[in-house]
């Protein structure tokens, strides 16, 4: 039964991690860029969500739209103010500035609002323990994976019926074909840093209902880890993502079930040395021959 | 020339201040026939200034008790350093309160910090340094050698381990207990260590030890782990930033059992991380409460409130108040000829002085020999529960 119980706290994990991996994914996918602000809109994202929760008194899921909504407009401008203007430099170029975003984010939050943490408050959602065959699940958590699993179907929706989702396939094929085919570029990878900055702030509000605590250096690990799953499941491939993510949370509960809590991110940075190693194109990925 | 003439005027405004400054030093030595000067370097200002004021409140409190009646004859005067919060600071502080304000004895740091840079001054110097709330094992033996002028109020760290397994075992009855360690602090390993030593010699087993480090956030996986070992209770010698953590998501996952902490539980911020419900059944041990029934501590929760306007004492406070008391008092039997050396002294020979945070008795190392207090969580506030002797 413990077994099945870690499982259920791996999923529950997992599925955070997964909905920050597709925001990092989609972006390489379509600009070939780890955008290491990721991490920080995530945060960002969950403070908007505690503030709207404390100050506006809005319900769980009023807050999660607004914060969405906050994250994507956010993700916009990072993308607008900081990558527009290095599109055609080098990609180290681009990803140093991603470094350095993600620092101004984190050091900016500290400046305005100072390092102390805040806790989310206890009763935004109900909790209710079920007791299934022996297994204790929250119904939280399963509310939150349902949030989850939904906002990942709509994403499916997003990318394979709607225009917008065609022109970020296109783009992400083949930026210049795209633009000759008369898809505007920019906006499209706008919408590509706001839909994935959207998830990312969903992601911070489940964040905080589940975890509680928040500060402004929250994004750092989970970010970091979100980027292993997404090239767990193969960076640029969105199915990718949300295999890799729930795969990492799952591997993190079982390393501490078998009592190696001390261990558990050690180990997920092996897995992502591992399969950089063995199998650099990821779960999903379909091998690639490289251009030299 | 000129500059001769100049050096002249220096020389002779120099000799004429040294005068002056001779003539001040003994009007000073004087006033000391009157007054007996102690410093306080303490932390007023910078990171843990709540820490500092507090202590500082209790000793001055107490002072102005003594001085009603003085010390034979004599009246205590506190001479006060801000040390900013800072070692470096701090050894500046100890540094011109023994040498220019020549106290007799200086009231520490309050963390063990702080205090640990003064310490070689003190010896150096034969000045007496009590630290109010230094619980470091560190402070008063350096290197597994006695610091033969610190001094301290408080209990060590290992103690509250020691206290918490006597309390778990003989008024919880649990046999069986799991231990969740912060792996990046020597204070929750210290505290571990000394709880299961104490725990396994009261008969009982540790089922499992697990670890986690600062800033972790999700704990349920370790929390299933120690579900599955089934234990009586669980001891999480943390900081309350993970721990409001690791007890909330302990009651999430369906462990009602028994949780204990220390002192690193004490802030307002638990609460409001772990919520009221899931405080439930939770105990720390302390210093002090100040809704201890003994006639000794509300009398002095009734004077601290009556002098700082209604506010309550924390233990920072009552150690404060107990340092000034534990001072007095070795500078009353320090004999005719009060002298930093007789204080050490007689600060080494305290016996059974009772003080409000307990009867207290100084050991071979400097530590004295006092009950804890233990608190239980109950409606999101802490309940005085029972006091464990040693």
């Amino acid at each position: 039964m413990e077994i099945i119980q870690q499982l259920v706290n791996g999923i529950s994990l997992g599925s955070i991690y997964a909905l920050i991996a597709l925001g990092y994914t989609m972006v390489y996918g379509i600009v070939k860029l780890i955008n290491f602000a990721h991490g920080d809109v995530f945060m960002v994202g969950s403070f908007v969500g505690f503030y709207s929760i404390t100050f506006l008194h809005l319900s769980f899921f009023p807050a999660l739209i607004l914060s969405m909504v906050a994250c994507a407009v956010f993700g916009v401008l990072i993308e607008r103010i900081a990558y527009k203007p290095l599109r055609n430099a080098t990609r180290i170029a681009a990803l140093i500035t991603a470094i350095g975003v993600s620092l101004l984010i984190e050091n900016g939050m500290i400046f305005f609002r100072g390092a102390q943490l805040e806790a989310y408050p206890n009763d935004i959602l109900p909790t209710n323990k079920i007791d299934i065959l022996g297994v204790t699940v929250e119904s939280k958590s399963l509310l939150i994976l349902g949030v989850s699993v939904a906002l990942m179907i709509i994403l499916q929706f997003v990318v394979h019926k709607t225009k917008i989702g065609k022109a970020m396939r296109a783009v992400s094929h083949d930026a210049e074909a795209a633009k000759l085919m008369g898809i505007n570029v920019d906006n499209t990878i706008s919408a590509t840093f706001a839909i994935g900055s959207s998830l990312a702030g969903a992601a911070g509000v489940i964040f905080g209902t589940y975890y509680y605590k928040i500060e402004p250096l929250m994004g750092v690990i989970p970010g970091l880890k979100a980027f292993v799953a997404a090239v767990l499941g193969g960076i640029g491939i969105i199915p990718g993502a949300m295999v890799g993510g729930l795969l990492l949370g799952v591997i993190e509960s079982l390393v501490s079930a078998a009592g190696g809590s001390l261990w558990r991110d050690g180990v997920a940075f092996i897995v992502l040395i591992l399969i950089l190693i063995f199998m650099p194109q990821g779960i999903f990925g379909k091998n690639k021959r490289e251009k030299v | 020339m000129k500059t001769k003439k100049l050096a002249g005027i220096f020389l002779s405004l120099s000799l004429v201040a040294g005068v002056l400054a001779g003539c001040n030093s003994d009007s000073a030595g004087s006033n000391a026939s009157e007054e007996l000067l102690i410093g306080a370097n303490l932390e007023l200002t910078g990171g843990v200034a709540s820490y500092g004021q507090s202590i500082y409140e209790g000793a001055n409190l107490a002072l102005k008790e003594i001085n009603k009646k003085g010390i034979n004859g004599k009246q205590l005067k506190l001479v006060k350093y801000d040390n900013k919060s800072e070692a470096q600071e701090a050894m500046n502080g100890a540094l011109k309160l023994i040498n220019q304000d020549k106290v007799l004895a200086i009231i520490g740091s309050a963390t063990s910090t702080n205090t640990l840079a003064q310490v070689a001054l003190a010896n150096k110097n034969q000045v007496p340094i009590i630290t109010a709330t230094g619980t470091s094992p560190e402070v008063t033996v350096t290197n597994g050698k006695l610091n033969e002028y610190v001094f301290r109020t408080c209990f060590i760290d290992p103690f509250q381990g020691t206290v918490a397994a006597n309390f778990s075992t003989k008024n919880l009855g649990a046999k069986t207990a799991a231990i969740y360690i912060d792996n990046s602090s020597d204070y929750s390993k210290g505290l571990a260590a000394s709880f299961k030593e104490s725990f396994e010699a009261n008969g009982g087993s540790v089922v499992t030890e697990e670890a986690y480090l600062q800033k972790d956030t999700d704990f349920r996986a370790t929390l299933t782990r120690i579900k599955s070992k089934k234990p009586d209770f669980i001891y999480i010698p943390g900081y309350y930033e993970e721990v409001g953590l690791i007890v909330k998501q302990a009651r999430e996952s369906g462990i009602d059992v028994p949780i204990m902490g220390a002192d690193g539980w004490d802030s307002p911020k638990l609460l409001e991380i772990a919520g009221k419900d899931a405080l439930a059944n939770t105990f720390i041990t302390n210093h002090y409460s100040s809704g201890d029934p003994d006639v000794k501590i509300q009398s002095f929760v009734e004077a601290f409130q009556k002098e700082y306007k209604g506010k309550k004492p924390d233990a920072f406070a009552a150690l404060g108040y107990d340092t000034a008391y534990f001072l007095a008092e070795a500078i009353k039997n320090a004999g005719e000829e009060v002298t930093s050396e007789n204080i050490q002294k007689a600060l080494a020979e305290t016996k059974n002085l009772q003080l409000v945070s307990g009867s207290f008795t100084i050991d071979e190392n400097h530590n004295p020999i006092k009950s804890a207090t233990i608190l239980r969580y109950e409606k999101g506030e802490q309940v005085f529960e029972t006091k464990v002797n040693p």
